[in-house]
This record gives C-alpha cells, structure tokens and sequence, in this order.
C-alpha cells in the first residue's frame, strides 16, 4: 500500500479563488532539493504564504485561521506547469486529500492520482457554488464519496458527480499503485519488448 | 482504418490495455535529471526492486548545476548532495551518467536529440513537462511525475489513457525576423495555457516543413503550455539528415531497417483528428508575454489588452499585472529590461545564438542590462566558439557561461532579483519562475538581442535589415 486508501470524505474546505495556479507556486523550485520526500508541505504555496522574510502574507488563505480543512477549492486549470510532482506531495503532506476545480492540468492531475489526492473536476457553475458557500460560512462542509462519485455540498444538499475511471478508483479505495500493477505482468512487459519494431 | 501519426506510434507501444483504465505504454527511452529521480530510486530500494532495462535510461544533471566555474565544487550542500545522488544512484543501477564535467553533459532536451538517442518513432518520457522537445522527430515524448519515473525504472512501462488528437496547422511563410519561439508563443496565445489539455497535438503545415530541427524542437518544446501532453512532427529529410551518424542511432543495415520504418510514420491522409486548427503564418510577429503565464502573449506592436478582451476571471487578470507592474493598454515596447536570458531547452541550440549574434554583432550591450548566455550543452558551446560567435558576443560586451538549465527555473545562482524586469527566451513567465520576484517577458532570442542592446523591450525589425539575418 502506497498511501492511505480513500472512501468518503466530509471536510470543511480551503477557498483559493484564482485561475491557472501553476506548480511553480503549488512550490516553487529552490524547494526541488531534497533528495527524500520530507518537508514539502511546508512550502506549499511558499511564496504566496511568506513574505521575503519568512513572515506569515496576513492576506493569504492558508494564513487565515477561519478557513481549514482537507479540500483545497482552486479556480479553473489548477496545476499547470511543470511535471514536477512535488507539487502533489506539497498538496498532501500540508494535510489535503481532495482538490476540486473546474479544470486540471493534465500531468498534476495524473500526479495526483499516482500519489493519493483526489482530483474532483466540477462544472464551473458547481465551483462558483462551493466557493460562495465556503466564503459565507467557512464551516460549511462539503463530503466527498468516491465510490459514489458524488461531490455534495452538506449545507444545501446540492450534489454533482465527478469522473474517474474504474481503475483509478479501485486503486484509490485501496491504496494501490499502478507500480503494484506493472510488477505483476513485468513477464508479459518483456515479452513485448522482444517485438517492438526497432 | 486511418491512423493519425500519434496513433501509430502510441498503437505500436501498447503492451495491454485496461478496461475501464489506462493503457499499458512500453517506453524505448527514459531520460532523468538530479531533481526528479531520486525519490524514484528511493521507491526501487524500499520495495527491493532493480532497473528492467538500464541500457534504456541516460542520466545528466541540469536543473541544478552551476553555470560558472563548473570545474569547482557546487558551493550549494543541497544541490550538491543532489547531483551526488544522482550519480551514485546511476552507478549503482548501471544508468548511462553524463554528471557535471562529463564532456555529455547538458540539458537533458538538448543532449538527447545531439547523441541520437530521441528517434523518430520511439516513446520518450522524462520527469520533466518539456520532454514534448522530441516530438519535433516524430516521437511521442512527455513528461512524468517521480512515480512514473519509479515506474519506468523498474518495468519499463507507464500506465495513461490514450489522449485526443489536434491537429495545428500552420500554412504561409512567416515574416521577417518572426522565429519558431514567435510561431509557437502566437499559436499558445491563441488556444491559452489550458487549450489543448488533455490533447497530443500534431503540427502540421507549410512553416514546419520548412523548419529545422532546432525550430521544430522549440515547437515541439513548448506545447506543453498550452496544456498538451506533446506535441509532434512528422518525420521528414530534415529529421532523417539530422539523426543520421549521430552515436546512439542505427548504422549501416540497421539504418537502412530503421528507415524503411520512419518512411511510414505520418499521419494518413484521411485519418481524421478530435480537433483541427489552422493559423496563416503570414500574420505572426514577433511575440513577447506580458504577464505571469505563457498564454498572455501578443505581437510586441500591441498594447496591453484589457481585462474584458481576454479570456478569464478579472482578478487573476489584475493579479498578473499587478505582479508585472504594468496596466491595460501599455505599450510593450519601451519598457525598462534589466536581465535578458538567452538559453533553456526551449532557445539554447546553437541556431538561437546564431539569431542573437545577428542582432547584436557591431552593436553593445546596454549599460543597464545584466545578460546571460547560456548554451544547452558542450556541443553548442563549442560551436559557439568554432563560427566566431564568442567574439562577436564578447566584442559587444557579452560573455558566455557554462550549459543548464539556469535561469530558466533559477534553481541555481542565477536567480533574476524581486522586481527587476528579464526578457527571457525560456518557456515560462509564472510568478517567481526565474526567482522570487523576478518579472519575466517570454520572447525569441531575436527579441532578446535587441532587449539586449537598446534596455527597452524594443522590435527587433526596427534595428535591423532581413538581410543581415542569419
């Protein structure tokens, strides 16, 4: 088992309002240094949390004591950029299990799933919903059941389903990854190699 | 059935498809780099597993290393230990290693087009987004994440869902002092950084044809920020004279098999696409970004737009350009430059340098520029030096550093400060992408030149004459 499994999971949220977050603020590259994977939520969104001088930016999110949680609620094309998975690890390790946005980017969102965060893609209408509930009542609670594949908002009841394919989600609910799977049929991985045109 | 050139290439690396899930991709050849792989050997070692196919991976450290001084110890402990790891785990597991000092070492999207190993054909992945450089030979290349990397360490595979084609066209000739890096900023600014997600893009048409290879890379290069997976081009003469006698590709009757292979790979002609585009050439000018991401670009006669004319939110809009430090309907022209950035795998092939050295030769650098020329590896060094480059660059007050990624990602020393303005010919302008603070216009090493030589961002057609281009 890679990560912890994922079933249902009801949580207050983090707003983040902003479009095209990129993984370079996800974290930014002088924290690519480790050579293990220690200490990355720390820098997540280091340079939007701290100013130059290592003090808290009052006005950022992650800052402000009202809003906590283990779903972090971004605007459309979350995690453009870089391949760096890094970025994921920085999303997990600072306590998120669930992003939800109206738009990934393409490789965060394959990072994600490899390393056990939910990516919930909603329509932009459901998103505008989710933040106005959140920005009126931080309490507001929002319940993730993957194998429902329903995202709802507890406070009205209001619920959308998200996409994901089976394998994934089998993999998630069971904490499995995929290296499990391909060290399973490595035979028939070499096999193949022996027929590859050139 | 019609098959587009991706599907030929992803059909022929299919080890097993999953229902329900993602198809199992073989890949011929893995690329890594001292910052993204040594979770991934951390992962061989705590599951007890080894490399399936060493000969199929080729190690070289970039992201970190030093542009000066490199016959000296990385000051960096951090970075050091870094690309101590790297070589250590590439020894350990028998990876081809071109370590800093190795006479191969470079940037990972330079050096594996110079040495043959990126072929037409073939699958390429690295944990890094712009693998999709190799697509420029007709090879299917992206980038992964660490555990993908651990993935393709150990069996050699990756596990994706097969993505939707496009198809970009683009027909005419381009304009005077118009360059890939133009041709491939206009087309992001058009489709925005999220236009072509969860697409393999192919580039198709009259100005491709007519590209070199370190054009078509530079294309290829930089789809990813326009959300792509990839990008691809079909392999032609040019491709074929320019892989032929280089060290990792097939010689003599191997050759000749492997060409009979590549004649093949193009996409059918009545093969249909998930999405086409063409664009007229002829209408691209020279482009430069103004604000914090790749799709905020326009022809560098523009004026800033407005935040009702572009796509997106309003407040990420004035975020960006509160960031900039500019407004809507600026002039770009004019605008104080104080570090001009010529390299990255996206501009740091010897034909950039050739364009900047066609700007600046019999000219000087401005007094308030800092510039940084940073060659992709040895071999553009190298021939830097062997077409008289260097003097022309030293004779207009510049000098050459050592090949990385550099500035690029500013991992390194060579940080751009907070505030200061940088005309950059690299493939990202986020939010303290070139270190915290640094405001960046993305530009054509053309555009950079005359960056260069004015300190303003300023047209590069007003300075000098087609014929004095290279």
């Amino acid at each position: 088992m890679a990560y912890d499994n994922f079933n249902i999971l009801k949580s207050t949220a983090v707003p983040l309002p902003i479009e095209n977050v990129d993984t370079d603020q996800l974290i930014p590259a002088r924290f690519l240094k480790a050579t293990e994977r220690v200490g990355f939520g720390d820098n997540l969104f280091r340079d939007w949390r701290y100013n130059a001088d290592n003090t808290p930016k009052q006005d950022f999110v992650l800052n402000n004591p009202v809003y906590s949680g283990k779903i972090l609620v971004g605007g459309k094309n979350f995690g453009s950029g870089s391949s760096r998975e890094h970025a994921a690890w920085a999303v997990y390790d600072y306590g998120f299990r669930c992003v939800v946005s109206s738009f990934f980017a393409d490789i965060f969102r394959n990072n994600c799933l490899n390393i056990g965060v939910l990516p919930v893609q909603v329509s932009p209408e459901f998103l505008e919903k989710i933040f106005a509930a959140v920005f009126a009542d931080p309490k507001a609670e929002l319940e993730i059941n993957l194998p429902a594949q329903t995202i709802t908002l507890l406070s009205t009841g209001e619920q959308e389903s998200f996409e994901i394919s089976p394998y994934k989600k089998d993999n998630m609910t069971n904490g499995f990854d995929d290296i499990d799977y391909l060290q399973n049929i490595k035979t028939e991985i070499q096999e193949f190699a022996l027929h590859l045109p050139l | 059935m019609s098959k587009t050139l991706f599907d030929k290439v992803w059909d022929t690396h299919v080890v097993k498809k999953i229902e329900g899930g993602p198809d199992v991709l073989f890949i011929d050849r893995h690329l890594i780099h001292e910052v993204t792989s040594p979770v991934a050997f951390l992962g061989l070692k705590t599951r007890g597993i080894k490399v399936l196919y060493p000969e199929r991976t080729f190690a070289t450290a970039d992201h970190n290393t030093p542009t000066i001084n490199q016959h000296l110890p990385v000051a960096d402990p951090l970075s050091a230990k870094q690309l101590k790891a790297l070589e250590t785990n590439s020894n350990e597991y028998g990876i081809s290693y071109w370590g800093l000092g190795h006479q191969k070492n470079g940037i990972v999207h330079v050096v594996g087009p110079e040495y043959g190993i990126t072929q037409p054909g073939a699958t390429i992945v690295c944990g890094d987004s712009h693998t999709s450089t190799h697509g420029a030979f007709g090879a299917i290349a992206f980038g992964i994440g660490t555990s993908e990397v651990e993935m393709v360490l150990s069996t050699q595979c990756i596990m994706q869902p097969k993505a939707k084609s496009m198809r970009i066209n683009v027909t005419g000739k381009l304009g005077f002092g118009v360059t890939p890096k133009d041709v491939a900023l206009f087309i992001i600014s058009k489709l925005t950084t999220s236009g072509a997600t969860g697409y393999f893009v192919e580039y198709a048409g009259e100005v491709f044809e007519n590209m070199s290879m370190e054009g078509r890379m530079t294309v290829c290069n930089l789809s990813i920020e326009m959300g792509a997976r990839g990008g691809m081009i079909a392999p032609d003469k040019t491709t074929f004279e320019y892989v032929k006698g280089r060290e990792f590709t097939p010689k003599g009757e191997a050759w000749d098999k492997a060409m009979a292979y590549w004649l093949t790979l193009k996409t059918d002609a009545d093969a249909t696409f998930d999405k086409e585009l063409t664009f007229d050439g002829s209408t691209i000018e020279p482009m430069i970004t103004y604000g914090t991401n790749p799709g905020m670009g326009m022809g560098i006669s523009n004026h800033i737009p407005d935040a009702e004319d572009v796509e997106g939110g309003v407040t990420t809009y004035e975020k960006s350009l509160k960031y900039m430090g500019f407004s809507e309907g600026d002039s770009i022209v004019g605008k104080p430059v104080d570090f001009v950035f010529v390299g990255s795998c996206t501009n740091g092939r010897i034909e950039d340098f050739r364009a900047f050295a066609s700007l600046v030769k019999g000219r000087k650098k401005a007094a308030n520029v800092t510039a940084w020329l940073v060659p992709g590896s040895h071999i553009v060094e190298a021939q830097i030096k062997e077409e008289g480059l260097l003097d022309i660059f030293i004779e207009a007050g510049f000098t050459l550093r050592q090949p990385g990624c550099s500035a690029c990602l500013a991992m390194n020393d060579d940080k751009i400060p907070a505030g200061k303005y940088a005309v950059s010919t690299s493939n990202r302008n986020f939010e303290g992408r070139q270190g915290p603070g640094a405001r960046t216009m993305l530009a054509s090493p053309l555009v950079a030149a005359a960056a260069a030589v004015t300190g303003v961002v300023t047209d590069p057609r007003t300075l000098i004459h087609e014929l004095e281009l290279v």
